[in-house]
């Protein structure tokens, strides 16, 4: 019986020991509830976020990254909680995170967070609660709900002038001919979101390159990187000279890597995997948002139901260009549109620039209220211009416009 | 006797031998268990002081807090989403314990759960406003609950008929419910891997308790079940298959009989719980709605020893580590899959019990003992 005891104590020994050379890294998210602001005269804010996976997924890893960045510029503490599944734990997390870590700002970074958050906002009137990607808050009548996104669009119009640059290299070179130029795209979903994307991504190359057209290829699944490395090869050899997507997997990457094909990426760089085919990546950057919401809450300001970052709000950021595979004068180009787009002398869904079925739109009605029947209930086209993500901030361009071909459709 | 025992010194006698013990006193294999369970949490706050630096009441006031919420002022909204909890691991362990002890090995309750709450949210969706709510309810509980019963009773039947492994069928029939509700999220949601709440249907919230029906139906089917393994005819017939088909057959129990209906009400149970985490709790259903939990079930059932009372400790155990550990992987910046390893190191601990139970460890004799 002593020698049992003894092995014990010998054990509980060594773990303490080791408890000594390892730290909790509290980044922020220490207990203490009652410490305050007050120093800037405003509201203590402690933010709460709920994320879907953890810093493994890259899509999740965009939003840790900014949570920690927003919080520790803004000087207030966060807690949170990882790997919520989209049903009623996240209505449980956020509980959890007002009642027991005392935050009052609660933020989701999941589609399918919206309708458990919302059941959240209406039993804390007294909590502010935001979510990325949602639609509903327009519609929800709730003070204390609210959504974001950004006007990513922006952010692939860029990377479509990239691509664009690209292409007039190749035809420069004598590579392909002006009538080869085809680009594919690999998606996740046909829907708003990707369609937005891709669209505007193709209209940016086409503002360089005017012969390009498009295949596009959907894979059924934000993630999934076997899928999505096959649709890349299938547009390869389907004759597309350039890959461009909207997914969260290195599938697509990967496969232009192998094939020396080049490559727009999307999510971050990937220029570590994909030395010799990675141009330029556009990502969404939530740690402006963050800031703001964190602003509102501490001054007692109103926060927008919908929020929408721009390249303005930095917002949508692209990452360094591949000079060593991007054509020479790709950076000045990107600047020089960069700043047409924010000063407004170019409009990426400007309805001059686009056809469908060789007409030119003057009227469009968008599905921006969410509703089972996906009723069209809104005007979007006014002077000539789609406006995206103005009535709400989540996409809702979902027109097929001539130039871009859908091999397959998925909806989910 | 001396002598037998000096001739077994002059072998090299190992430093420990097992030897199987004589039938424990009940008090006595509960000592072990509950000592074991001590050790393994004692063991789960000594990784975590290690990981997070924390001190030991800290640790364990975290873990509390992430159980329990700021009970201690009052707060009760985190206690009910503990016997929320509490109740789905206990309810998917009461579904199986009737098939565990007839030694039918159950690992489906995962699938049978997914079908009865998929049968609660087609009702859901397609009568929500063909039905008045009455109606609609008794429908959607009904539906669970032979979906449920359907799904185990597949498995039943092979094993009755053509004497098939019901593990393994079970465990496939996992798979493939959870393939028919993607098929179902995929033509019914949008592209968000879910679908969107459903109105209708719904479970009634009594007292405004979001949680406090889920429990209460629990609650009755743990006394339910303890009643009918204890107290029925049929509860008895159970236990003698369990003992031995053959004795069974022998006193004219229709052993067949008895293995397709217990599965019918295991299956029937799972149905239940489905139903209470679809039209009770999310309104919405996906894969991961029971979330694993059919296998941590079968865990506790077997920690229980198939006494449901005994069982409403389990899960409340198991629940408090995996929200408590989950806390602490929150605080400390851990990963969350800290929660699974702390449930798993106690499924170990408490596993590893069961063998100091059947057999007891005997180091070398001591000089004294010799010199004695």
């Amino acid at each position: 019986m002593k020698k049992v005891l003894s092995l014990v104590l010998v054990l509980l020994l060594a773990l303490g020991t080791c408890a000594m050379f390892a730290g909790c890294s509290e980044d922020g998210t220490a207990t203490s509830t009652d410490g305050t602001n007050a120093a800037d005269g405003g509201k203590t804010v402690k933010v709460g976020f709920i994320f879907l996976h953890d810093e493994n997924s890259t899509y999740d890893k965009n939003f840790m990254d900014a949570a920690k960045l927003a919080c520790d510029e803004m000087g207030v503490e966060y807690a949170q909680k990882t790997q919520i599944p989209e049903s009623n734990a996240c209505y449980d997390a956020a509980v959890e995170l007002i009642e027991v870590d005392g935050c009052n700002v609660i933020f989701a970074d999941s589609f399918g967070h919206e309708s458990f958050l919302i059941n959240a906002a209406r039993e804390y009137a007294d909590v502010e609660f935001c979510h990325a990607t949602g639609t509903q808050a327009h519609t929800a009548g709730l003070d204390n709900f609210h959504n974001a996104f950004a006007s990513i669009y922006q952010g692939r119009y860029l990377a479509g002038v990239a691509a664009g640059m690209k292409l007039n290299e190749m035809i420069e070179a004598g590579t392909i001919t002006a009538d080869k130029a085809k680009m594919g795209y690999v998606g996740a979903f046909t829907f708003a979101e990707v369609m937005s994307g891709y669209t505007s991504f193709y209209l940016g190359a086409k503002s360089i390159c005017p012969t390009v057209t498009m295949d596009v290829k959907f894979t059924g699944s934000w993630y999934d990187e076997q899928l999505e490395k096959e649709a890349a090869q299938a547009l390869i050899e389907g004759g597309c000279v350039l890959i461009s997507q909207h997914a969260d997997s290195m599938g697509a990457p990967t496969a232009c890597e192998t094939a020396g094909v080049p490559n727009v990426s999307y999510n971050g760089s990937t220029i570590a995997a994909c030395p010799n085919t990675f141009i330029v990546s556009s990502r969404i950057n939530w740690a402006p948002y963050f800031m703001h919401m964190i602003e509102c809450v501490r001054d007692g300001k109103a926060i927008e139901a919908d929020w929408t970052g721009t390249i303005e709000t930095e917002s949508v950021l692209l990452t360094e260009v591949n000079e060593a595979v991007a054509a020479a004068g790709t950076v000045e180009k990107i600047e020089e549109v960069k700043a047409q787009l924010l000063d407004g002398t170019i409009n990426v869904f400007d309805t001059a620039n686009f056809t469908v079925g060789g007409e030119t739109l003057t009227s469009y009605m968008a599905d921006v209220d969410s509703d089972a029947n996906f009723e069209k209930d809104t005007e979007a086209i006014d002077g000539g211009v789609f406006y995206e993500s103005k009535f709400r901030s989540a996409p809702y361009f979902d027109i097929e416009i001539d130039g871009i071909t859908l091999l397959d459709r998925n909806y989910g | 006797m001396k002598m037998t025992t000096k001739e077994v010194k002059s072998h090299r006698e190992p430093l420990i031998h097992i030897v199987k013990r004589d039938e424990l006193h009940w008090w006595q294999a509960w000592l072990i268990r509950i000592g074991a369970i001590v050790l393994a949490v004692l063991l789960v706050g000594a990784i975590s002081m290690m990981l997070t630096k924390g001190s030991f009441t800290e640790i364990y006031e975290i873990m509390f807090k992430g159980a329990f919420g700021r009970i201690t002022e009052g707060k009760t909204t985190m206690l009910w989403k503990f016997l929320q909890e509490t109740a789905i691991l206990l309810g998917l362990s009461l579904a199986v314990t009737p098939a565990f002890k007839m030694k039918f090995w159950n690992c489906g309750a995962e699938g049978q759960a997914l079908m009865g709450g998929l049968a609660s949210i087609i009702c859901m969706i397609e009568l929500g406003d063909k039905l008045p709510y009455p109606a609609l309810l008794c429908v959607v509980v009904l539906a669970s609950v032979l979906s449920g019963a359907l799904w185990g009773v597949i498995p039943a039947f092979f094993k009755a008929r053509y004497n098939t492994n019901e593990t393994l069928f079970t465990l496939m029939m996992n798979y493939v419910a959870t393939q028919i509700i993607k098929y179902y999220v995929y033509i019914e949601g949008g592209g968000s891997n879910t679908i969107h709440p459903v109105a209708t249907g719904n479970l009634p919230t009594l007292g405004g308790n979001r949680y406090l029906l889920n429990v209460i139906i629990i609650a009755v089917l743990t006394v339910a079940l303890f009643v009918y393994l204890k107290f029925s005819k049929q509860g008895y017939e159970i236990t003698v298959v369990g003992e031995s088909r053959k004795t069974a057959k022998y006193v004219g129990i229709n052993v067949k009989k008895v293995v397709i209906r217990t599965m019918v009400i295991s299956g029937a149970m799972c149905g239940i719980v489905g139903m209470i985490l679809v039209a009770g709790t999310d309104h919405s259903i996906n894969t991961n709605t029971v979330g694993g939990q059919g296998f941590t079930a079968i865990m506790v059932s077997w920690l229980g020893q198939f006494n449901p009372f005994i069982m409403v400790l389990m899960s409340a155990l198991t629940v408090f580590l995996r929200m408590g550990a989950g806390k602490i992987a929150d605080t400390c910046s851990l990963n969350a899959s800290f929660a699974d390893i702390a449930v798993g190191l106690v499924i170990l601990f408490v596993v590893g019990c069961e063998f100091f139970i059947r057999y007891s460890v005997k180091f070398r004799h001591s000089k004294k003992e010799v010199k004695a």
